[in-house]
């Protein structure tokens, strides 16, 4: 399985075990800046940790701080490896672009229709600095 | 479509300054979003003095460093600090000497010390068709639908970065034919008694925003204007549960004279029929605590609590004494009012405790209990508490919040929708 999505953000390549989101979520209040833990308790993933994981978002909703909780998971290395958007989510992907403005190295946003996410739960990926999307051979056991 | 860049805006992205700076930011944000071109702004309204960690601050200091001031009106949204000195914040050092850097950073940005989430309830009230830049949800969502001042769903730092330039991309809420709304929200199957109670608003934005999501509605069988703060509870519970950036409801928001004026098309693409149903679960949704004999904390005032949402609490606590603390957030506009007419005095005798500045779920106010139930009349609140400060919620009016932190155990009046 492998798909060519397009770039929204530019960063590192980025691997690590597919977290695929079943509900929009709101990283204001929805997600711990220094963990990356999911906090929100009504979301249907709570309690995963997004840190080091491929991130796959159907979409956002909530706070229009969800720029400064993802450049500070950025800031404490607790970033996504990458990140999978259904479509730009300018509040959400401002969190990178800032980041990169303060010279700190940022992972990787694409955009991939949510109806190819379910190929990807929960397996290895990898997301590479041109774009593309590819699962790692055998079930994921990285250390991402 | 490609962002198409004037001279001038070009060379101020190429410089090295703070401004070059915020001009990328902007220009970078422009592309994601397909905007042909910058357009200029009225005023702003920034969220990104509120400290989640020391990035932010970095990025401020980095602001000044460089240089760079605000081009046009700029107020600011509540940080993580009392700077009045009103209530304790537990926020402990490192953490709050940066969040007091990152405050005293967007000061000298030259932004207007007003650190509230209702600007517009403290003289920030853009002109109907104005493009402006604001953050906060909620914020954002009263100057579209109620004002009818035009900004998109402005993020930390691409807000100060507006600032900064005085431009913005001109995509989505700037422009008109974006402004127009796809379905109806009909809530004329509820009953009148419901509609005419003060929860009847929070509940029905928590509905509204889950239900629409981002997309731009109009509510109707709403017979008479219910009142600002009504607005502003109902797009602030719509923009926690949805992405809800404009609402409209006909007959009362000034872009809906009535529903064909507003609607997209001569049909709405979709009709939403609110039943007393859909309105109960949705009450029910807002709470989390299972049944429960007494309560911890009453919070109410997100968004900030008005002057008049105060006279309501003094008239309803009525001189007596709570037993559990009231927690009621406000700006310094109406803290100014509550010191003048010595209401400050009287509400803090009985047990309230007044937050300036802040609010109990941006920073640490209230005790860490591990188990905490806190009551709330505020949509917003319900939705936010939970997460950020551990407590379990009970949804209810702002009658039954001060009844139950007199008695210490929750109090429920039935209204029926």
């Amino acid at each position: 399985m492998s798909a060519a999505a397009e770039i929204l953000v530019p960063g590192k390549a980025g691997e690590g075990e597919a977290l695929v989101l079943t509900a929009p979520i709101s990283f204001w209040g929805g997600v711990d800046p220094k963990t990356g833990r999911i906090a929100d308790v009504r979301h249907p993933q709570h309690g995963e940790v997004i840190a080091g994981r491929v991130l796959f978002l159907p979409g956002t909703i909530g706070s229009s701080s969800a720029s400064a909780v993802l450049m500070e998971l950025v800031h404490n290395g607790r970033a996504p490896a990458a990140l999978v958007l259904h479509e730009p989510d300018a509040i959400l992907l401002l969190g990178l672009i800032v980041a990169r403005e303060m010279g700190w190295e940022t992972p990787m946003a694409v955009r991939l229709g949510r109806d190819q996410f379910d190929d990807y739960r929960g397996r290895g990926v990898n997301i590479g600095t041109d774009g593309s999307i590819s699962l790692h051979a055998g079930s994921w056991s990285g250390t991402a | 479509m490609s962002l198409a860049l004037s001279p001038e805006e070009q060379a101020i992205a190429a410089g090295r300054d703070g401004a070059g700076m915020a001009m990328r930011i902007v220009t970078e944000s422009a592309r994601l979003l397909g905007a042909p071109r910058l357009i200029p702004i009225a005023s702003t309204h920034i969220d990104g003095a509120l400290y989640h960690g020391d990035s932010g601050t970095l990025f401020a200091e980095r602001l000044v460093e460089g240089g760079a001031k605000v081009a046009v009106r700029s107020t600011l949204n509540v940080g993580a600090l009392d700077l009045m000195g009103c209530s304790r914040i537990r926020l402990e050092e490192p953490q709050r000497g940066m969040a007091r850097r990152m405050m005293e950073a967007y000061r000298k940005l030259g932004c207007e010390q007003s650190w509230t989430c209702a600007p517009y309830q403290a003289g920030h009230r853009p002109a109907l068709g104005s493009d402006v830049a604001w953050g906060e949800s909620n914020a954002v969502v009263f100057c579209n639908s109620v004002l009818g001042a035009r900004t998109n769903r402005y993020g930390d730092f691409l807000d100060i970065a507006c600032a900064i330039v005085g431009r913005a991309p001109d995509y989505g809420l700037h422009r008109p034919e974006n402004r127009r709304a796809q379905l109806v929200f009909d809530v004329s199957g509820l009953s009148s008694s419901f509609l005419a109670s003060e929860i009847a608003w929070p509940v029905l934005g928590s509905l509204y925003g889950r239900e629409v999501g981002n997309a731009i509605g109009v509510v109707t069988g709403i017979s008479s204007h219910p009142g600002e703060d009504a607005l502003k509870a109902f797009g602030a519970a719509a923009a926690s549960s949805g992405a809800v950036g404009l609402f409209h409801i006909a007959g009362v928001t000034p872009e809906a004279p009535d529903v064909e004026t507003i609607l997209a098309g001569p049909e709405p693409e979709s009709a939403i029929r609110v039943t007393p149903e859909m309105a109960a679960r949705a009450r029910a949704g807002l709470s989390t605590a299972a049944a429960t004999k007494t309560i911890d904390a009453v919070a109410i005032g997100s968004p900030h609590l008005s002057h008049a949402e105060f006279e309501s609490l003094e008239r309803l606590i009525a001189g007596r004494r709570l037993t559990v603390p009231i927690y009621a957030c406000t700006g310094r506009h109406a803290l100014a009012l509550l010191e003048r007419d010595g209401r400050r005095k009287r509400l803090e005798a009985s047990g309230v405790i007044i937050v300036a500045d802040t609010c109990v779920v941006v920073t640490p106010i209230m005790p860490d209990l591990g188990n905490g139930v806190l009551m709330t009349n505020s949509g917003k609140f319900a939705h936010y508490a939970p997460g950020n400060t551990g407590y379990a919620v009970l949804y209810a009016s702002l009658a039954d919040c001060v009844e139950s932190a007199v008695l210490g155990r929750p109090v429920f009046t039935d209204i029926a929708a």
